[in-house]
């Protein structure tokens, strides 16, 4: 870390202490475990994984969300909101120029009592320490679409397989196109339900997987060809959804419209609207805030409610300055069983430095 | 000097030598049998660097040898943006062995990735578990199922007698090298519909050409004319 990162990163974290936020720190090496039970291989790709003689699986720490979430479950405060400063490591199996390591300065807040407020005091803090920098704003709302996909008219099977996809837009795609009857299924799906036992000649089993699991998935395949494909009127709900592209005001407009036929984003939409007010609250100017239908989707799945993220205003290849959003499902898969609302945001140092010499 | 390097026995080395030889170029052991040490003819310049086929990406992105003679499959594994750091100067149409996913053949159900998708899904919700698939290509493998939306999976490491591990139940599919499919079969396998990953054969690849001397790139556009590459 140079002098002046490591002097941004000083102010940074004053600025989130202000808010107050407790300073904490963690481990740079961490087990794998959590990780891997979360993200699967993906993580291999993205993190530097090595093995430690008693401790298994270790993983030189790609952000501090997960031991940041551990170390509040294991504590008993709530609320609580949390400030830290260290480097992070991601793998780069693509683009070498890329770096391996960043520091980043996080502020994360720990309150199931009001989302909407907590929402904004994290976008707000976030806002004020850019405040002055050549950077744009977008917004999402992962919510909207979950309870989108929650509310469609189909079995809850096809809804199981939409929302574990959604942050996997083209399979996404790909899944409600056949479930919306636009893509003919696989000619191997159609010439096995072809056959009153598909099982009848089939080969003796061997693995784990067993033969109750081969039929459980065919009748699962049966009960799924009988069901009706999702109707046009709700793809094309969907399609408004993940093609909403404007300034917050406006797709609040836009959402209500939607909210008529697809009633079933009614609360989400309303906590749209009350995360808007309590911005502008915080002085946030939300008439200029832009918000994208997709926005979130293509990260790792933290996030499940409100996302953001700042932009260099004029350098379309530099990362993001800083990131953010809601992620309680991961509280509570990491809570086992106990799930605080949490939300936060994390600040590139060295960007906002970088972009403060170009003012 | 432009230093050549070829896989350093059996069969890889035969048919890389057969393949040079057909096009003017003979390439040979010097010394005794067991000496990794070589010798060119009908070309100056040209030096044959016998080394293991898995040895051959890391040297040619080193520099240490300039042209190698390996499988397309051990380029894409052992190296990352394997097509910014090596190029490709000609497949040379033997060695092919394509690089698969596998399943239970009892798995009726599952002829896709789709299917292999929704099988993971549900396998981890009944056994607690990621879906287990064993192999040797962990780079290719994660691309490839990442690439084509496959979750609740993780790969296990396994060397070699890939094709056994599901019946030793120490993993749930495989996703390994095969030529003819044969020794699948007789362990219970079948390949995925759209389970093929990259067909590989064995390639002359030539690393970045920075810091190559002027009678290097001589030699090198000397070499493909006799080739004709």
């Amino acid at each position: 870390m140079t002098r002046r990162v490591a002097t941004e990163a000083a102010r940074l974290t004053a600025l989130f202490e202000g808010q107050g936020a407790r300073h904490v720190d963690a481990d740079i090496l961490l087990s794998a475990e959590t990780l891997l039970d979360l993200y699967g291989e993906d993580i291999r790709g993205r993190a530097y994984l090595t093995t430690d003689p008693f401790g298994g699986e270790m993983v030189l720490r790609p952000d501090f969300t997960v031991p940041v979430v551990q170390m509040h479950m294991n504590s008993e405060a709530d609320p609580a909101r949390y400030t830290y400063a260290g480097r992070v490591f991601r793998k780069q199996e693509t683009d070498p120029s890329r770096p391996r390591e960043a520091v980043q300065v996080g502020f994360e807040v720990f309150d199931g009592s009001d989302p909407a407020g907590a929402d904004a005091t994290v976008f707000a803090a976030v806002a004020d320490a850019l405040a002055g920098l050549p950077v744009r704003a977008a917004t999402g709302d992962i919510g909207i679409l979950m309870a989108a996909v929650a509310g469609l008219k189909t079995s809850d099977t096809r809804k199981a397989a939409l929302m574990r996809h959604l942050w996997r837009p083209r399979k996404f795609r790909a899944l409600l196109d056949r479930f919306g009857g636009r893509v003919p299924p696989a000619p191997s799906r159609v010439a096995l339900l072809a056959q009153a036992d598909p099982l009848a000649d089939a080969a003796p089993s061997i693995g784990l997987r067993s033969r109750g699991e081969v039929q459980a998935r065919i009748d699962a395949l049966r009960a799924d060809a009988a069901t009706a494909p999702i109707s046009g009127d709700e793809m094309a709900l969907i399609d408004a959804i993940l093609s909403l592209d404007d300034s917050c005001p406006h797709v609040l407009s836009s959402l209500r419209d939607i909210a008529v036929d697809l009633p079933a984003i009614d609360g989400a939409v309303r906590a749209f609207a009350a995360r808007l007010d309590a911005l502008s609250g915080k002085g946030v100017n939300v008439d200029a805030l832009a918000f994208e239908g997709s926005y979130g989707r293509t990260s790792l799945e933290y996030y499940d409610g409100f996302v953001f993220g700042f932009y260099a205003a004029a350098d379309y290849l530099m990362p993001p300055v800083a990131t953010g959003g809601r992620y309680d499902a991961l509280t509570a898969r990491l809570g086992a069983g106990r799930a605080v609302p949490a939300v936060g945001g994390v600040v590139r140092p060295d960007l906002v430095v970088a972009l403060r010499g170009d003012v | 000097m432009l230093k050549l390097g070829v896989p350093s026995k059996g069969r890889l080395m035969d048919k890389t030598f057969a393949w040079f030889g057909d096009r003017g170029v003979s390439l040979r052991k010097s010394g005794s049998e067991r000496e990794y040490s070589g010798a060119v003819d009908g070309i100056g310049g040209v030096e044959l660097v016998l080394l293991s086929a898995g040895e051959i990406p890391r040297e040619l992105v080193a520099g240490r040898i300039h042209l190698g003679v390996t499988g397309s499959d051990l380029i894409r594994e052992k190296l990352a943006a394997w097509e910014t750091r090596v190029h490709a100067i000609a497949p040379m149409g033997f060695g092919g062995a394509d690089l698969i996913i596998a399943v239970p053949q009892a798995w009726v159900d599952v002829e896709t990735l789709d299917d292999l998708d929704a099988a993971a899904a549900a396998f981890r919700a009944t056994h607690g578990f990621r879906m287990r698939i064993a192999t040797k290509y962990h780079r290719q493998v994660r691309e490839f199922l990442r690439d084509n939306g496959v979750a609740d999976y993780q790969l296990i490491d396994s060397q070699g007698a890939t094709e056994g591990t599901v019946k030793n139940e120490t993993a749930e599919a495989i996703a390994d090298i095969t030529s003819t499919g044969e020794t699948l079969r007789a362990n219970g396998l079948k390949i995925l519909g759209d389970g093929l990953i990259h067909a590989s054969q064995a390639t002359l690849f030539r690393g970045r050409r920075d810091g190559w001397t002027d009678a290097q790139r001589v030699t090198l556009k000397e070499l493909e004319s006799l080739l004709g590459v």
